[in-house]
This record gives structure tokens, sequence and C-alpha cells, in this order.
């Protein structure tokens, strides 16, 4: 007990028409309460399949995978987590408060409760300006803001995320990393994140955790050394370099 | 706005082509110049009125002594919009349910689809007398057996693109939907039936226009009833004498139609904010 997720030579065999993709082999994880762990590697080395394992959107062909101490069916059931992926799929008949009621809504959370809890979400992804706003009047970054507040209104204890920048400009993803090392010391979730951007992963996580494809696999998983609060700063220290040519290397297969 | 300005845009450019083609033809002595062929349709007053002959037909007595025409069509066209309407309502209910049905189970979608889709292929000018007669033996007033052909016509496009629209919503949206441990009705009336009204509103705005179509179509058989179906037939049969009276229904009746699909317009705009409507 005590970790949040705990991965046991877990693997994903996907069975297609043209035969039998293995998307995850054998893979050993585990992820104790507050960390921040980035998943990264090459394309369809199966970050987003360990991703949708841990929220139950698949299911592992083989091994034993505990998430909050639960089945991973359980911990879906019992709202343990929230997604925030690289679309923000929001809701357009809805405006920007009413989108980030919609998992409080289903959870039966009261009228009120509601509208306070959604109102101080969207305060915190500083969007407070544009509550009523529709999601066609709010740009990619905002978009994408809301979808957080989303994942964040239960509170949840565990925070995945799959490449929720991906599509934004560079400006805009930095502010957005800040924004979200904000809240993750604000709030005391775990969060997984899924990306391709070997600084990005740097300057978010408390751990990397490097991947390789064919069969996908973990290997490498580095702790990151530097303080927080973490800010501009950070991503001019020299630990920062060292650790993104660690990194790269562990990419690389050495 | 736009759309208002278009659509009398479009009235006005008709007229001056009706008006247009009669002039042509007293000009011409109703002959094509050079040879022996005659005009078709003959751009005289008996086969091609005055577009303000069948305006002023409007406003005459339809029978000597009796109310003018205009209320008389008016009458007539209330009493087809009911039968319509209520069919329109049903259909609409039906259709729904059925796309509901279909999207839940894919065992009712492929034992019953096929037997809608089939039900489509029959003539409606052969359905409508059986339809008719077949309620009359029910004992339904006939009016509500001319709703059943609207009824018809109405629910086979709103079920097909009721099920469409409850299958639009992105897989990452569904997705989003299982991580909340949403329930398959939550899923429905959160997600999949707001994202269908678009398509829903799509078909309903097709089906007004054929549901007075169909209901028009239904009194016609039998020619009873005090709908437009047998004001049309009446003065069809008048025509040699009095061509403006059946010009002036038919603008009447394209009015109803016009009427219908104006409030199921509005309807949709009430239901769909303006950023999300699909402009067409
Ligand atoms: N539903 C599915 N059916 C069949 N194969 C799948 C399915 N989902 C993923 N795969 C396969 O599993 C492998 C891993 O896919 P996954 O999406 O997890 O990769 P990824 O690491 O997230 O890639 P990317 O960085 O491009 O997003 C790929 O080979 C992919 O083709
Ligand atoms: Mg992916």
């Amino acid at each position: 007990m005590g970790e949040i997720v705990a991965a046991r030579r877990v693997s994903k065999v996907f069975k297609t028409g043209k035969g039998a993709v293995e998307a995850l082999r054998d893979i050993d994880l585990t992820i104790d309460p507050g960390e921040f762990v980035s998943l990264i590697g090459p394309s369809g080395c199966g970050k987003s399949t360990l991703l949708r394992l841990v929220g139950d959107l698949l299911t592992p062909t083989a091994g034993e995978l505990v998430v909050n101490g639960k089945t991973p069916a359980q911990s879906r059931l019992d709202h343990d987590y929230g997604i925030a992926f690289q679309k923000a799929t929001l809701l357009d008949w809805r405006t920007a408060i009413e989108n980030v009621e919609l998992p409080l809504e289903l959870m039966n959370v009261g009228r009120d409760q509601r509208r306070a809890r959604a109102t101080e979400m969207l305060e915190m992804v500083e969007l407070g300006e544009f509550v009523n706003a529709n999601p066609w009047q709010l740009s990619g970054g905002m978009q994408q803001r809301v979808a957080i507040a989303r994942a964040l209104a239960l509170r949840p204890p565990l925070l995945l995320m799959d490449e929720p920048f991906g599509a934004l400009d560079e400006m805009t993803r930095e502010s957005m990393q800040q924004e979200l090392l904000r809240i993750w010391r604000e709030t005391d979730t775990t969060i997984i994140f899924v990306t391709h951007s070997i600084p990005e992963a740097v300057f978010l996580s408390t751990r990397v955790v490097v991947m390789a494809s064919r069969p996908g696999r973990i290997v490498d998983s580095m702790p990151v050394d530097l303080s927080h609060p973490r800010g501009v700063d950070t991503r001019e220290d020299e630990r920062f370099y060292t650790t993104l040519t660690e990194v790269r290397e562990a990419l690389r297969g050495r | 706005m736009l759309r208002v300005v278009s659509f009398i845009g479009i009235l006005l450019l008709l007229v001056a082509i009706w008006e247009g083609y009669k002039l042509l033809g007293a000009a011409l002595g109703g002959q094509w110049p050079g040879t022996e062929i005659e005009m078709k349709p003959r751009p005289d007053n008996q086969n091609m009125p005055h577009v303000w002959d069948m305006v002023a037909a409007l406003f005459q007595p339809a029978r000597r002594g009796g109310d003018s025409l205009i209320s008389a069509l008016l009458v007539a066209s209330a009493y087809t919009l009911r039968s319509a309407v209520l069919g329109f309502v049903i259909g609409g209910l039906l259709g729904f349910g059925l796309g509901v049905a279909f999207v839940r189970s894919e065992m009712a979608e492929r034992a019953f689809l096929p037997y809608v889709v089939a039900s489509q292929t029959i003539p409606i000018i052969a359905l409508a007398p059986i339809v008719v007669v077949w309620g009359g033996r029910l004992g339904l007033p006939s009016w509500m057996g001319v709703a059943l052909i609207s009824t018809y016509l109405t629910f086979f496009p709103v079920a097909i693109n009721t099920l469409r629209g409850l299958r639009s919503p992105e897989w990452t949206a569904t997705e989003m939907f299982r991580s909340y441990a949403a329930r398959p009705t939550e899923t429905l009336w959160k997600l999949q039936v707001p994202a269908a009204l678009p398509y829903i509103f799509t078909a309903l705005k097709v089906s007004a226009t054929a549901s007075i179509v169909g209901a028009i179509v239904g009194e016609l058989p039998s020619g009873f009833g005090e709908g437009l179906g047998r004001a049309l037939l009446q003065f069809n049969q008048a025509f040699t004498s009095d061509p403006s009276k059946l010009y002036a229904a038919v603008l009447v009746a394209s009015v109803a139609g016009i009427f219908f699909v104006a409030l199921v317009t509005l309807a949709e705009w009430l239901v769909i904010p303006a950023g999300r409507r699909v402009e067409n």
C-alpha cells in the first residue's frame, strides 16, 4: 500500500484484423502520492495505452494493476482520477463553467456547491472572467485550461494527462506549464503526464519515465533533482541541462 | 436577415419571369418568331393568369354570396395543418424513439432498421387511401387518418438523423464520459442528445414540408373533409372557367408549408445557440 499506481508485469496486446499488436510488455511501475511523473518515448511506444490502462479506459491483457489501492475499474467508479488529453473536448452547448460542472453533475453534487466549486476551479486556471463564455469564443489555450479545470473539479487524487499542451504555441505552452506546476503544488494531486518534449518533461516532473517501442516497455526511470518552486530560473539551471542530456541519451538507448 | 432578403428577392424574380414570359407571348403573338411552333405553356390569361389576378381572386367570394376565397382557404389550411402537425409530432417522437433504440441496441438496429428503410419505398399515393380507409374502419375521424400519412413521412428522416446525431460525438468525448463513470442514460441525455439536436432539426425541417404535402395528398383520394386537398380538387375541376382560383389555392398551400417550416426553424433557434447552428 501507499502507492497510488502499482503496475506489475502489465502487458497489453491489441487484436486487430491484421493480427496482434504488442503495445506494452511487462510494465513495472510504481508511483507514490504527490509525484509528478512524465512518460516520454518515441511515437507508438504505448504511452497513451499505459495511461488508458491506469484510467480503466482499456484493460490489461496480462499482469496486475492497482490504482489508489483498488482495481482500475473501482477507481474509475469512485471518480479517483481526472483526465485531460490533447483535445480539450469541451461540450459546445455548455458554457465554460457548465463544462467544469459536468463531472460534479455526474457525481450528483448539489447545484450551489457545483457553481461554487466550478467558479473556484476556473479562477485557479485564471479564467475567472470567462465563466459564461461559450467554448467557441475561447482560444485553444483557454479551452485547454477549461479542460484542466474540469479534470480537477472533483479534486481527484490522480490526474492523467496525455499531451495536454501538444497543440499549443511555445509561449502559451510555457505559461501553461508554469500554471500546472502551481496547481500541482496547491492541490495534492499526483500527475501522470505524457509528452513528446524533453524540456517539458524535465521542467515539470519529479521523475521522468523513459519508454521504448516494439514492444512498448520502460527502459529508464530518472528522478529530476530540481528544487521547487520552479520558474524561469529553473530553465537556466545547469542541472536542468544535465538532466535534459541524460533523458535524451536514455531515449537514444545510450 | 440575409435569408429573408434573398427569399423576397427570389420571389420577385419568379414573378418577373412569369410576367415577362406573358409579355413576350403578347409581343410575339404566342408563336416563336420565324416558326409555326406555339409557345408552351401558352402565355394567355387562361393558362397563365396574371399574378395580380391570382392575388385578386383571393379577395373575391369563393362562391356567390359566400366568404372571400382567402378566408375559405385559411379555414382549409387550418384543417389540414391540424392533421399535419399532429402527424408530425407523433412521427417526430416515434423517429426519435427509434433512433435512441437503435443506438442503444445494435440488435434492435439490425432487426428493425431494414424494415424502417423498406417502409419508405411504398409510394405515398398508394398508401394514402389505404391508411385513410382503414383509419375510418377503426372509427378514427378522417383528419386523424390523414395525420398518419404525415407520421409516416416524418418518422423516417427523424429516425435516421437521430441515429446519426447520437453517433456524432467524438470518441474523446465518449471516453471522457466513461472516465467520469457516467451511466448510459446520463451519456445519452448529457452528450448524445445535445450533440444530435442539429441533426434532428435538419430532419424536422424537411419533414415539416413533407407532412403538409402528405396531409394534402392524404385528403385527395376521397376528397373528403374541409382541408386544402378538397379545395385543390374543386378548383382543379373549375380550372377552365376560373384558373386564378387554383393558382391562388396553390399559393396558400405553399404559404402554409412555409409557415410550418418557419415555426420549426424558430424552435431550432430557441433550442440551439447561434454559435452552434449549422447555417443552411
Ligand atoms: N485501439 C487500438 N487498436 C489497435 N492498436 C492500437 C490501439 N491503440 C493503440 N494501438 C497500437 O498500440 C501501440 C501504442 O499506441 P499508443 O497510442 O499507446 O502510442 P503512444 O506512445 O501514445 O504514441 P504517440 O506518441 O504517437 O501518441 C501502437 O502501435 C498503436 O498502433
Ligand atoms: Mg499517444
